[in-house]
């Protein structure tokens, strides 16, 4: 009887593609744990390097590709301090929050033709509706810490992060309302978009990277953390290894985002030419990646470019500049869409 | 269908045992934060439902922004658990007997009635379906929705406005 | 077998739980959340009685989503009347707020 029900509940497991969904899981994980948190780590440490005329970490391995390396396996030592007076469990769960909500988000991801864990008909809302859950982590992660600084950080991130979901919501509703479509497979193959829909689309473009730079807290709009003026924000409490989920999440948000954009906007994984070798799949995959990075590049560039915005600056450049300017900008678009130019 | 018994079962615990959380935590932050697996859970309920659209507009709207909107609002007036204020009212075994009382009624009532069950299957409803008869058949509906949002939002900028 | 009475059982039980939370709270925030436990059980039931009585049309669902727009509306409106109130009167408790003139 346990066992007939044992076997029922396996095959029933294996009927929904567990073994597929297993698989992709792991994928998924070990790419934003490689190639998303440490790669981008290391790259961001080179990157400031480079534009503030330094050499960056250089000891450990070739050029100091290394270094993240050695950094992780110094964390994984240190020991776990809850600070006094905190909210143990919350204090836990906090970072946990953060990095799936991160890692949900790349589920939708098309990384090649065909390439994708799960193609949804509300790809690009689910993208936006999971990667809105991470700021409860962040909140409850701030309130924890029982750190009068930590909760200032949690509270400038729950509203900043509320206020740029709209843009960033317009954004996508543009590029929905463009291709007729939610799925973000079908918005790779639908592109390039027809040569008169280009201004629009530069403005959708601009709208996104400013909504998205800020969703990921990064200068110019990384108040929550600010150094400078609130010891990092929510996670000044935080020991190494916690701390470094926080930073798995935020990284892997950040290359979620970068690779968001580039499905939008940049035609996803299609290339000018198909690499020779590794067939259509592979050169896609490298094509996407390849973007993908450079607008990571460009990402580090600006943070590393730009002072940071005060938080009233910020809440107007959101309020006043960006949800205008999408609302029109998705009026033009729809209009010019049911014209059928 | 075993699995969706089970993922059923599962969704009803976190839900039930969550929403037992939210109305009966004495740390109201941890009541605000109970309300992530319950919306998570109805979420859950759209997708075995087969309404992805609901599933995501509910991920998206109450996750995303009412939770956090809630939290926020605590953490700046309660500024830390509300641990040391009373957070139930003297109305506590009243309250009960009337929840009771309408738990029953409804239990009742919903078991008895013959409800018009079809058994014709039922493929996904697609966001296009939703959107064309909101868009038709509902625009009424959908006007009056657009009304309201622009009303409560001139409604809250007027009254949490500061008065100079 | 899950059938159209699971559903309305559990939306049901979390309904009384709402209205448990919305009569026995003080803190006016959590009132707001009891109400969003009831929202939700109303919209599940919506939902449901669209999947099990009348598959292919999408009317439970329209419902559902005015539900959450409502609910979007009555936080905000909600969480602006709890600002102000504790700006005059430095209190979110509903049983403390007796005065007719702030």
């Amino acid at each position: 009887m346990g066992v007939a029900l044992f076997l029922n509940i396996v095959t029933a497991l294996l009927e929904i593609e567990l073994v597929r969904m297993f698989l992709s899981v792991v994928a998924v994980f070990t790419f934003v744990a490689i190639g998303g948190a440490m790669f981008l780590v290391l790259m961001e440490r080179k990157v400031s390097a480079w534009i503030q005329a330094r050499i960056g970490p250089r000891h450990v391995g070739p050029g100091g590709v290394l270094q993240t390396i050695a950094d992780t396996v110094k964390i994984l030592q240190k020991e776990h301090i809850v600070s006094a007076q905190a909210d143990r469990f919350m204090f836990s769960l906090a970072p946990i929050m953060v990095a799936v909500a991160a890692l949900l988000s790349y589920v939708v991801l098309p990384w090649g033709p065909g390439v994708i864990v799960r193609d949804l008909n509300v790809g690009l809302l689910y993208f936006a509706a999971v990667s809105s859950v991470g700021v409860i982590g962040i909140l409850i992660g701030g309130w924890a810490s029982n750190n009068k600084y930590s909760l200032y950080g949690g509270l400038r991130s729950a509203a900043q992060m509320i206020s740029y979901e709209i843009p960033l919501g317009l954004a996508l509703l543009t590029v929905a309302v463009l291709t007729g479509t939610l799925s973000t497979a079908k918005i790779v193959e639908a592109q390039p978009y027809p040569l008169l829909y280009y201004p629009f689309i530069l403005v959708n473009a601009f709208i996104f990277i400013t909504a998205a730079t800020a969703e990921t807290n990064r200068v110019p709009f990384d108040l929550p953390e600010a150094e400078s003026e609130l010891v990092a924000g929510y996670f000044s409490e935080y020991t190494p290894m916690r701390f470094a989920v926080f930073q798995l999440g935020e990284y892997g948000a950040l290359f979620a985002n970068s690779a968001l954009f580039v499905t939008m906007f940049l035609g996803g994984w299609r290339g000018p030419f198909d690499l020779p070798l590794i067939g259509a799949v592979g050169s896609g995959i490298i094509w996407f990646l390849l973007k993908s990075y450079a607008i990571v590049f460009f990402l580090m560039w600006v943070r590393w470019t730009y002072p940071r915005l005060r938080i009233d600056q910020l809440l107007n450049v959101s309020w006043k500049v960006l949800v205008p300017l999408g609302l029109v900008n998705l009026l033009v678009v729809s209009f010019f869409v049911v014209m059928g130019w | 269908m075993a699995g969706e018994a089970i993922a059923f079962y599962i969704l009803t615990g976190m839900i039930v045992t969550a929403a037992a959380i939210v109305v009966g935590s004495k740390n109201i932050v941890h009541a605000g934060v109970s309300l992530v697996p319950v919306l998570l859970g109805v979420a859950g309920l759209y997708v075995l439902l087969r309404a992805e659209f609901l599933t995501v507009v509910q991920i998206l709207i109450y996750v995303g922004a009412i939770t956090v909107l809630l939290l926020f609002v605590i953490l700046l007036t309660e500024g830390a658990t509300g641990l040391r204020t009373r957070q139930r009212n003297e109305q506590v075994p009243l309250a009960a007997a009337v929840a009771a009382l309408f738990l029953v009624t409804l239990l009742v009532a919903l078991t008895r009635t013959p409800w018009a069950l079809t058994n014709q299957p039922s493929a996904a409803y697609n966001i296009g379906a939703v959107g064309t008869s909101l868009f038709t058949t509902y625009v009424l509906v959908f006007e009056v929705a657009g009304l309201l949002i622009l009303a409560s939002l001139v409604g809250a900028i007027v009254i949490a406005r500061k008065e100079s | 077998m899950i059938g159209l009475q699971h559903y309305l059982i559990l939306s049901a039980l979390l309904f009384a739980i709402g209205l448990f939370g919305v009569l026995t709270r003080r803190n006016a925030v959590a009132v707001l959340m009891g109400v969003e436990l009831m929202l939700n059980a109303a919209a599940i039931n919506f939902v449901a009685f669209t999947h099990f009585v009348s598959p292919g049309l999408v009317r439970g669902h329209v419902a559902a989503l005015v539900i959450i727009t409502l609910a979007a509306c009555e936080a905000v409106v909600g969480l602006a009347l709890v600002i102000n109130a504790y700006r005059h009167l430095d209190t979110i408790q509903v049983d403390e707020m007796n005065l007719m003139k702030g």
